[in-house]
């Protein structure tokens, strides 16, 4: 039976992340798909919490490999591992959701496989042995369909496409190994850690991003996100100014966001940036230029000074509780 | 320092990217094309740090004879060599890395700088299959600390920094929920992100030099690669249209829509 790999992730906090449950998702629809048994790989100095929480996600089998020099996560010490494991079972498909450290590690696993890879795709079509990949190309503006020709097919999962597998399913068997370490010519030296009380822009249900039109001040945004329980997202423009940390990038090259709501204060609408967010559910855009594209994507709109609107949003939204 | 920098040639990201109606590939007609972002960026950190350390920056890139516009892009930017790989037709992922392999191991540079992707195909895998077929450590998505708009940007410092003993590069990477820092040992593959620096502008006395600097032509063949795809692009299509929405004259209205119409208040 052709077998289906999904690498999964914890944060540096001991966490799943999140996005590991989507590709999971991914991964079982490939599997039936395919006719293939589901099996879910996880890495780190210590995965025993995020092991319960795998366990019950409808995988035939959760392979755990424990060691102190996986505590970091390094390319150079994780692919060579997982390379071997999924040698071992034969796997004929390995997936991974594309956060950061799925688009660093994938290519490099892929590379040692001999594989060819799809990034970030976002469907799976065909049967059996004639399976393809839908992902998107030039800043999503062309969806293509992809089709691997290596034995062993390698894949990143745009999570917001897949529906995150479910708790609570039969228990899967938990296979333990020794992961051997190979000597990595990189070395760890530091993880900054952006702390947000909020919820995480690729996991919440409601994102405000503000872009250049904020000159900065995110004050408002920042408010209206507290009173709502949403994330802060932005467009590359304030992050390029250092206004925002990075990894709060939305678009092409940031983040992947697809909430039931989604607000752009003061942002234009490049393309770039609507390839990061075109997907949510209800998109609203504050903008004083009646004529930005953004308004092209947004279900509403309204054309005025976002310090004047945010301020009266939060106001008429209070009234409702 | 030696430092070989990609350069690939992709649609200008202004373009609007249009599907033929079969489905086999876009409309070629009125699109321009440039340096990908990613990697013009790289020629400038190159730039900067054989400005600091003294030595010599080399750009490569594969595809038909097209790509030399690219190539000469790089060179009045200042860069100071060129290698082209000559080749037309499909190519992946895996092609592409192993054509750069055999470039650097010819050139045997400390350094091989890449875009972290590529704007038009978005694969972001070119630089880690390089640094396993390598064997070099990696880092990617590379970040500058410091805002593009700071001091240290306007003094066009490097934001890969070179250790004491210059045998490592340590480079600021963008990832999920913040910055992590590696300690790479040279030589060793670096892909770029947005905000690693703010490429230079060619300038006039650039652009003329540029025109007698060398590009040197190499083949697949040459280089003993088989450029064979393992990839089929079967067909390309449009995204869903997002249907056009409204635009309100108040407040109040937007939140009785979003609380009536789309319900998410
Ligand atoms: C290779 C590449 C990759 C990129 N990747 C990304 C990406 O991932 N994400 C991304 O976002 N961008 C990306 N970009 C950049 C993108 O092309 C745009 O430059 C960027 O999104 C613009 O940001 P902005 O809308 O905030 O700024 P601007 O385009 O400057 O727009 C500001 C808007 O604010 C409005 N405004 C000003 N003041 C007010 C006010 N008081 N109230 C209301 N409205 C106001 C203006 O009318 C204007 O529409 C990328 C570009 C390239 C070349
Ligand atoms: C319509 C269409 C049809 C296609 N058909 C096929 C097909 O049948 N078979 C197939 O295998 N592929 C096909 N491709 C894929 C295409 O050939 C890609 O360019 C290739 O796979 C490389 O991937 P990438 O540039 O996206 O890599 P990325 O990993 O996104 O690129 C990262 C970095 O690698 C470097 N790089 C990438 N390419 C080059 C280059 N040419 N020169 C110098 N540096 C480079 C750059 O630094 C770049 O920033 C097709 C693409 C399209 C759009």
């Amino acid at each position: 039976m052709p077998i289906v790999l999904i690498v999964a992730e914890q944060q540096p906090d001991g966490h799943l992340r999140k996005a590991s449950l989507n590709a999971i998702g991914a991964g079982k629809q490939l599997a039936d798909k395919a006719g293939a048994e589901l099996h879910i790989a996880i890495l780190g100095k210590d995965p025993a919490k995020v092991v319960d929480e795998l366990k019950t996600t409808g995988a035939k089998a959760v392979h755990v490999g424990a060691a102190a020099e996986l505590e970091h996560y390094l390319a150079e010490t994780y692919a060579p591992v997982l390379s071997t494991l999924a040698t071992e079972l034969k796997a004929d498909y390995v997936g991974m959701a594309s956060t950061a450290q799925g688009k660093d590690l994938m290519p490099r696993l892929a590379a040692r496989l001999k594989a060819a890879m799809a990034t970030d795709i976002t469907g799976l079509n065909g049967s059996g042995a004639d399976i393809t990949f839908t992902r998107p190309m030039w800043a999503g503006n062309v969806f293509a369909e992809v089709k691997l020709t290596t034995p062993v097919k390698v894949f990143t999962v745009r999570a917001t496409e897949f529906a995150a597998a479910a708790g609570g399913q039969a228990a899967a068997e938990v296979k333990t190994f020794a992961p051997k370490i190979e000597a990595s010519k990189t070395k760890f030296v530091e993880f900054k850690e952006v702390k947000s009380a909020r919820p995480e822009l690729t996991e919440a249900r409601v994102v405000i991003s503000g872009g250049r039109g904020t000159k900065g001040d995110f004050k408002e945004i920042e408010a209206l996100a507290d009173d709502l329980g949403a994330a802060v997202g932005a467009s590359r423009a304030v992050c390029d100014a250092g206004w925002v940390p990075n990894d709060l990038q939305v678009g092409q090259t940031g983040k992947v966001v697809a909430p039931a709501l989604y607000i752009a204060a003061g942002i234009s609408g490049a393309i770039q940036h609507l390839a990061g967010m075109k997907s949510s559910k209800t998109i609203v855009a504050i903008n004083k230029d009646a004529e930005a594209p953004i308004f092209q994507v947004a279900d509403y709109g309204i054309v005025a000074d976002l310090f004047k609107v945010l301020p009266e949003l939060r106001a008429e939204l209070q009234k409702l509780k | 320092m030696k430092i070989l920098v990609t350069a690939k040639r992709v649609e200008d990201p202004e373009s609007k990217i249009k599907v033929k109606p079969d489905g086999s590939g876009i409309v070629q007609e009125g699109l321009k094309y440039k340096i990908n972002p990613f990697d013009e960026i790289g020629v400038e950190e190159g730039l900067r740090l054989v400005a600091k350390h003294t030595g010599e920056v080399v750009v490569v890139s594969i595809g038909g004879k097209e790509v030399q516009e690219q190539l000469r892009h790089a060179l009045a930017m200042g860069a100071h060599r060129a290698v082209w790989v000559n080749h037309t037709g499909p190519l992946d992922q895996l092609g592409i890395a192993a054509l750069i392999q055999k470039v650097a191991e010819k050139e045997k540079p400390d350094l091989v700088i890449l875009g972290k992707q590529s704007i038009d195909d978005d694969q972001n895998q070119v630089g880690q299959y390089l640094a396993e077929f390598l064997g070099w450590g990696q880092a990617t998505f590379a970040s500058k600390v410091e805002s593009l708009e700071s001091a240290e940007e306007k003094n066009k410092e490097p934001a890969v920094k070179l250790t004491a003993d210059k045998k490592a590069v340590q480079v600021v990477r963008e990832v999920d929920n913040g910055l992590a820092t590696l300690e790479c040992q040279l030589p060793a593959v670096v892909t770029t992100d947005l905000r690693l620096n703010q490429p230079r502008y060619a300038s006039l006395p650039g652009i003329m030099k540029a025109k007698s600097k060398p590009i040197e032509e190499l083949t697949p063949e040459k280089l003993g690669v088989n450029v064979t795809p393992q990839i089929q692009v079967l067909k390309l299509a449009s995204p869903p249209a997002r249907k056009a929405g409204i635009k309100v004259p108040d407040v109040a209205t937007l939140v009785d829509k979003l609380r009536n119409e789309a319900k998410v208040v």
